[in-house]
């Protein structure tokens, strides 16, 4: 692509005293382009975020948005942008409705239009001051000026922190609706599915750096997929095959369960020898991203994955989530 | 079936159900607040002996003189009836001038000590977790009564105790106990009505504010009664705090009065529980009013905002300010007559003051006034410039600055809201000390002479922002340190010439640039040097704040 990345971050350090909280991280996020930022608690996504909007001078390295330098021309950066902290501080003696029109005329002028729309999908209450606002209420007052602004990018910070699954509904539709125009997101998180359900592309990041990035259909090419079948004949020999991992057998109706997690690379091998053993019934997850956060918060990093064979098994041994998994 | 068990009877409601519970909610709110109480307890007890041993260290000539003060409008609205007042011994001065701030004292914790037990904890939603227990309705506001009964009890006994040891019991026992007793039963009244504003409002700020503002009409009418007609007319006896001073301790104690306090609460106790028991668990009697949906056209910029978060601070302490000066303006001829006599035969009086020339004591007098005021003023500048940090801390900051302002306009903002402020309060506080003189027939110094102060004063106020602001922008975490130099003004410009500081030691003091004496033609090289002092720490501010980073946490 030639176009200027929305944002483009590149080798970025910052350290708070002894504590390096960004070490080298990269994240390039292409115009029209939904991100995905996803990472624990405390692995930086913040303070890359408000190094991006010029609230943290980054030690080394760039951070730029629309090609600009985000701290030097960080005013005139952000009448492009919108932003939603994780969590967010009101003014107490302000009304919500206040606060989202006080917010929206620094940038511009208000569409009062959007702004009702938005606090009748969000069911906000805009006449309470903002100290009786719970947690959520107050998320949804950020949302409500964020999504009513006209804007090239929005940065959203774990936006759904206080929000019930119901708003979390609007809110990806809201998301979805606002990329469909066009405009750049940067949606940092640590709920999986959040992430799976609107992005585009990954940027997973840890202790600063960040650990892989791509699409979300490219890093499950990094793992594998997980298996159950049962079959007629005895499958023991399936689980000697090269990428099979966790192979367990069961007695079954009919036969035997088998259940094992293959690398994406030879399923088609383990495939074949399947349906010649008398297939009955097959069932084929894909990775969830809770298995990508598995290996990145487990001791595992890329290319250290042979090496460190045998604590990867017992990473990948943990529970998966089906529901989330493959929901896109 | 007819094994059927039958179902357990829910037991029948006693009488007593809506108060289930209230004893062990006592000892809980004791323990609770056992820290809290005790400071209260020690220090109206401390404020008690303290002003007692003032006062008689003040010796019988000087009383005489303070019950000349006391006889001044200004006098009756800080002190009272004036009952004694022809022979005004530490007792009757006690009595005279305590009551109305001792009632003021114990109010203010009755009210908050109601509202946190009764509707703070409703509002954060902790005693549902209690009200689901087997709790009656109105044990949480009946424990609150019952524990506020015991600290007011446990206060008074102790205050009359100190009283009477702190006076080397020249002052009897039984009078003591009739101040103590009587000004805790007026305080009670205020912590009733905090009871009742607790059912009506569903929020603790304005249950507060109905509470504190019950004890301003009470000290309106007093003073008003007490104005039209010595000992108290019939305005005073509306007022909780005239029924505690028309106990006549140390003149001449009758109970009678303190009969009033009890019923005004029982009534107002009974009022609250009919109340209660029509409204709703969390909710109030009225309901809160919902405030704007939309944003006035004003609010649209950072500076807007800034006002709107700090004018009603700004406002109450303009308020404050100007009848507390303006009550000293009108004091001044009695004070001066007073302290002219003092400083005969006062030492550090004359250092302090200049002398018993009358005309020079009254400068250094007035020079002192204004030493205070602008130390208040000082005061407010830094408290006010602190809230900045507070936005950052919240994060509130960040929200602005995540739009399009820079942080020279967003923290710009702050400073010329402040500082304004802060000009704006040394105008009332001079202006208002002058009007209140010119009330009372003294025309000199004239008004160019305060004008000359309050436009010296502003500049030597600024420094004080400047500093804290540039601390704040460089070194967040020091930015309090900026009140060194204000104790630091005050001890200069008050003891400067009894501790004979080096010339150089006293420059520190932005104060000590302005002209020693009251409405003195002020030197031109030190108001520039000033004015430049300010500009370089405002600038620095500036500066510093716009390249460091943001801390939130």
């Amino acid at each position: 692509m030639t176009a200027t990345p929305a944002i483009q971050i590149d080798d970025l350090r910052k350290s708070f005293g002894r504590v390096q909280a960004l070490d080298g991280l990269d994240l390039t996020v292409q115009p029209g382009e939904v991100a995905g930022f996803l990472g624990p608690n405390g692995a930086g996504k913040s303070t890359a975020i408000r190094v991006l909007l010029g609230l943290l001078r980054a030690d080394s390295g760039t951070a730029r948005l629309f090609g600009g330098d985000a701290w030097r021309d960080a005013v005139e950066l952000h009448r492009r942008l919108a932003y939603v902290p994780g969590d967010v501080s009101l003014w107490p003696n302000l009304t919500g409705g206040e606060a989202i029109d006080f917010l929206g005329r620094l940038r511009g002028t208000v569409d009062k239009k959007r702004k009702a729309d938005l606090l009748e999908r969000f069911e906000l209450d805009p006449t309470k001051k903002a100290r009786t606002y719970s947690k959520g209420n107050r998320q949804k007052v950020a949302l409500v000026a964020a999504f009513s602004m006209d804007v090239d990018l929005l940065i959203l910070d774990e936006p759904t922190s206080g929000l019930d699954p119901l708003m979390e509904a609007v809110f990806t539709e809201y998301v979805r609706e606002t990329a469909a125009t066009g405009t750049s997101v940067l949606l940092s998180s640590h709920i999986l599915h959040e992430v799976e359900k609107v992005c585009d592309t990954v940027t997973i990041i840890r202790n600063g750096t960040s650990v892989e990035s791509g699409t979300l259909d490219e890093l499950r090419h990094l793992t594998r997929s997980n298996v159950t079948a049962v079959v007629s004949d005895d499958p023991s020999a399936v689980g000697g095959l090269a990428g099979v991992h966790n192979f367990a057998t069961a007695p079954a109706d009919g036969g035997t369960r088998v259940t094992f997690d293959v690398d994406n690379a030879q399923v088609g091998s383990a495939m074949s020898r399947l349906t010649a053993l008398g297939l009955h019934s097959l069932t084929a997850a894909p990775p969830s991203l809770e298995e990508l956060f598995m290996r990145h918060y487990g001791d595992v990093l890329p290319g250290a994955e042979s090496a460190a064979d045998g604590a990867d098994d017992t990473a990948s041994a943990a529970p998966t989530a089906p529901g989330t998994a493959g929901a896109r | 079936m007819t094994a059927v068990a039958q179902a357990p009877a829910v037991p029948r409601p006693s009488s007593g159900s809506t108060l289930t519970g209230t004893g062990r909610l006592v000892r809980f709110m004791l323990r609770r607040d056992r820290v809290r109480l005790t400071v209260w307890t020690l220090s109206v007890v401390a404020f008690y002996a303290y002003f007692a041993v003032a006062l008689d260290a003040m010796g019988p000539e000087a009383l005489a003189g303070r019950a000349l003060v006391m006889e001044t409008p200004a006098g009756i609205v800080m002190g009272g009836p004036g009952y004694g007042i022809e022979n005004y011994t530490v007792g009757v001065a006690i009595a005279n001038e305590g009551i109305t701030w001792v009632v003021l004292a114990l109010g203010i914790m009755s009210v908050l000590h109601v509202v946190r037990h009764a509707r703070a904890e409703e509002e954060s939603s902790r005693s549902e977790l209690v009200r689901a227990a087997p709790v009656g309705r109105h044990a949480p506001a009946v424990a609150a009564i019952v524990t506020l009964f015991v600290v007011n009890a446990v206060i008074a006994v102790a205050s009359a105790f100190a009283l009477y040891g702190a006076s080397g019991e020249a002052m009897p026992l039984v009078d003591s106990f009739g101040l103590t007793v009587g000004s805790g039963l007026a305080a009670m009244v205020f912590g009733a009505v905090a009871v009742v504003a607790c059912q009506i409002t569903e929020h603790g700020r304005g249950a507060t504010g109905i509470g504190l503002a019950a004890y301003g009409l009470a000290l309106v009418l007093r003073s008003a009664g007490d104005i039209q007609e010595r000992h108290g007319s019939l305005l005073s006896w509306l007022s909780p705090i005239g029924w505690a001073q028309q106990m006549r301790s140390f003149v001449d104690l009758r109970w009678w009065p303190a009969a009033l306090s009890i019923v005004a609460i029982l009534l107002l106790l009974v009022l609250g529980a009919v109340l209660a028991s029509r409204r709703d668990f969390g909710g109030g009697l009225v309901a809160t009013r919902g405030g704007r949906a939309d944003a006035s056209a004003r609010l649209r910029s950072p500076l807007a905002l800034v006002w709107r978060q700090q004018r009603s601070a700004f406002g109450w302490t303009a308020l404050g300010m100007a009848l507390m000066w303006y009550a000293s303006g009108t004091l001044l001829p009695e004070i001066l007559q007073m302290g002219v006599s003092g400083a005969a035969d006062n030492e550090m009086f004359q250092a302090v003051f200049g002398g018993t020339d009358p005309a020079v004591f009254r400068d250094g007098f007035l020079s002192a006034m204004m030493l205070f005021a602008a130390l208040a003023c000082a005061a407010y500048a830094i408290v006010m410039s602190g809230r900045a940090k507070a936005e950052e801390a919240a994060g509130r900051a960040e929200v602005l600055l995540a739009l399009a302002v820079s942080r020279s306009r967003w923290f710009g903002a702050h400073l010329v809201v402040v500082g304004l402020s802060t000009v704006v309060l040394m105008a009332v506080s001079v202006y208002a000390m002058w009007v209140g003189a010119v009330q009372v027939g003294m025309d000199e110094p004239g008004l160019a002479a305060y004008t000359d102060v309050f436009w010296t004063y502003s500049v030597a106020l600024l420094v004080y922002l400047g500093l804290a602001a540039a601390l704040y922008a460089w070194v967040p975490r020091f930015a309090s340190a900026a009140w060194l130099l204000l104790v630091y003004s005050f001890v200069v410009g008050m003891f400067g010439a009894v501790f004979n500081l080096p010339e150089g030691a006293e420059a520190i003091s932005p104060l000590d640039w302005l002209p020693a004496g009251f409405g003195e033609a002020p030197e031109a090289a030190n108001m520039v040097g000033l004015g430049a002092v300010v500009a370089v720490l405002l600038a620095l501010a500036l500066l510093g704040f716009r390249r460091r980073d943001l801390q939130s946490n």
